[in-house]
């Protein structure tokens, strides 16, 4: 850090962002939301994956939570990548905050980790995925189909073919997996 | 007769209805063969072996592929709020479908439409599409597991994601979450709870606990749930009550986990094997 940028935050503190200078993405479904938020992120900009608030949920949505003073150059930005929200709001009310504690269960040669609903189980010698269980959205047998029965490696990121708040849990216990287990 | 409603993983899967069938490892399906991995292909495998076992025959599906983007859902949801006043089904067994408020509020008012309303039951998306849409005591029974329960609890959840973390962690406290969800009328009429103890409950409380045999692995195995509440599917067409048959098919479901011997990587399809040996079991004692 800079020498005159660290003395102005020990004199000022650093910039708070208040509720009223964020605003919201709203996607047509949530693989649009995945997929925005990791274009977003690789640009380095801070952004928060959230729920929706009441008045614009319909079941299974995510929404990205952003600094209302960046919304031109993400919007651009998503605009090269051809993803454009649905709509912008700003954010008025507290959103729900997806679920970010992850609970672990060792089998002996079988490691399981659960993100919310969804639960994602390893054979720790072979490092292949053995089963995912849990969830209720219609990507949850389609991310199984996938990804069962292929290492760890080789299989398909959730973040990828995931397309539901489940296939986002899911996402969020292979990346606990591999911090566990390759890291 | 039993109509299972809900989705296979594939894409552009056509929309199917008709008696479902098993041949070998597979489901047929108005002549479409499909891998019974988990999901609502595994529900209606476990309805069909229990429902052969206890000499009923036919299984209705209304089927649609979906992968995940709710295109094929809605689809179904269409089709249903359409057409469903023409059928007449005892039970209905609503599953794997993109969760949406609004559509399952229109398949509501279709069941409203049928000549005889069918028992409802729904367990996975479109459980939580019901509790969402503030419906939960029109089912006559949810099947969550407890996971799904602590959400069912949550109040403010709209999905088993956004639960939040002083719920999701009562684990061992089953009995409190059932009363918080009996509390904010989030529960069907009845409960069907799987877990380390399976519970049976309504709004007085809990009618049973079923925790033997115990298999730690179940809980790894992707489709356990949905062997559960295809046996008690069927068990409640077959004519049993409902709390009879929710405690049957706690016991089938362990049972068929146990003779299966397994482990963490156990893939369905051999539980849902054992469970005409179950049956045959349980009739005996």
């Amino acid at each position: 850090m800079g020498i005159l940028k660290a003395l102005r935050e020990k004199i000022s503190g650093p910039k708070k962002i208040l509720k009223n200078d964020l605003g919201l993405f709203v996607f047509e479904n949530t693989s649009e939301v995945i997929r925005a938020e990791k274009i977003i992120k690789k640009k380095g900009w801070k952004i928060r994956v959230m729920g929706p608030p009441p008045e614009i949920r319909r079941g299974c949505d995510l929404v990205i939570e952003f600094p209302l003073i960046e919304e031109l150059n993400i919007l651009r930005l998503l605009h090269d990548e051809r993803l454009t929200p649905l709509e912008v709001v700003p954010v008025n009310s507290p959103l729900l905050k997806p679920v970010d504690l992850f609970q672990t269960k060792d089998f002996g040669r079988y490691l399981m980790i659960r993100a919310a609903n969804m639960k994602l189980t390893l054979d720790k010698e072979t490092l292949v995925i053995v089963n995912i269980s849990g969830g209720g959205c219609p990507d949850v047998p389609f991310l199984a189909q996938e990804m069962v029965g292929k290492t760890i490696k080789d299989a398909p990121d959730p973040e990828d073919i995931g397309h539901t708040l489940c296939g986002y849990a899911l996402k969020l216990a292979y990346e606990e997996m591999i911090k566990q287990c390759l890291q | 007769m039993l109509a299972v409603v809900g989705t296979v993983p594939i894409k552009d899967f056509p929309l199917i209805s008709g008696d479902a069938t098993l041949n070998d490892d597979c489901l047929i399906v108005e002549g479409h063969r499909i891998t019974i991995n988990r999901g609502t292909p595994a529900l209606i495998a476990a309805s069909i072996k229990t429902a052969l076992s206890r000499g009923d025959d036919k299984i209705y599906a209304l089927l649609v592929g979906d992968i995940g983007l709710g295109d094929g859902s809605r689809t179904l949801y269409r089709y249903l709020s359409e057409n469903l006043p023409s059928y007449d089904f005892d039970v209905m067994a609503f599953h794997y479908l993109q969760p949406d408020s609004d559509w399952h509020n229109k398949v509501l008012f279709a069941v409203d439409e049928m000549k005889k309303r069918p028992f409802l039951i729904a367990d996975a998306g479109f459980m939580y599409a019901a509790k969402m849409s503030g419906q939960s005591p029109e089912y006559d029974l949810f099947t969550p597991d407890a996971g799904e329960l602590a959400f069912l609890a949550d109040e403010e959840a709209p999905h088993p994601f956004y639960t939040r973390g002083f719920i999701l962690h009562e684990d061992n406290n089953a009995p409190d979450l059932i009363s918080r969800a009996y509390k904010y009328d989030n529960a069907a009429k009845y409960l069907l709870v799987k877990g380390k103890t399976d519970y049976i409950a309504n709004k007085k409380g809990i009618i049973s606990q079923v925790d033997n045999p115990s298999e730690e692995a179940m809980e790894a195995i992707g489709g356990t749930g949905d062997t559960l509440t295809g046996i008690v599917s069927a068990l409640i067409a077959s004519g049993m009550d409902i709390p009879d048959a929710a405690i049957m098919a706690a016991k089938v479901n362990r049972l068929a986990g146990h003779l299966a011997k397994p482990d963490p990587s156990t893939q369905i399809m051999s539980i849902v094997e054992k469970i005409p040996e179950a049956l045959f079991e349980m009739a005996k004692r």
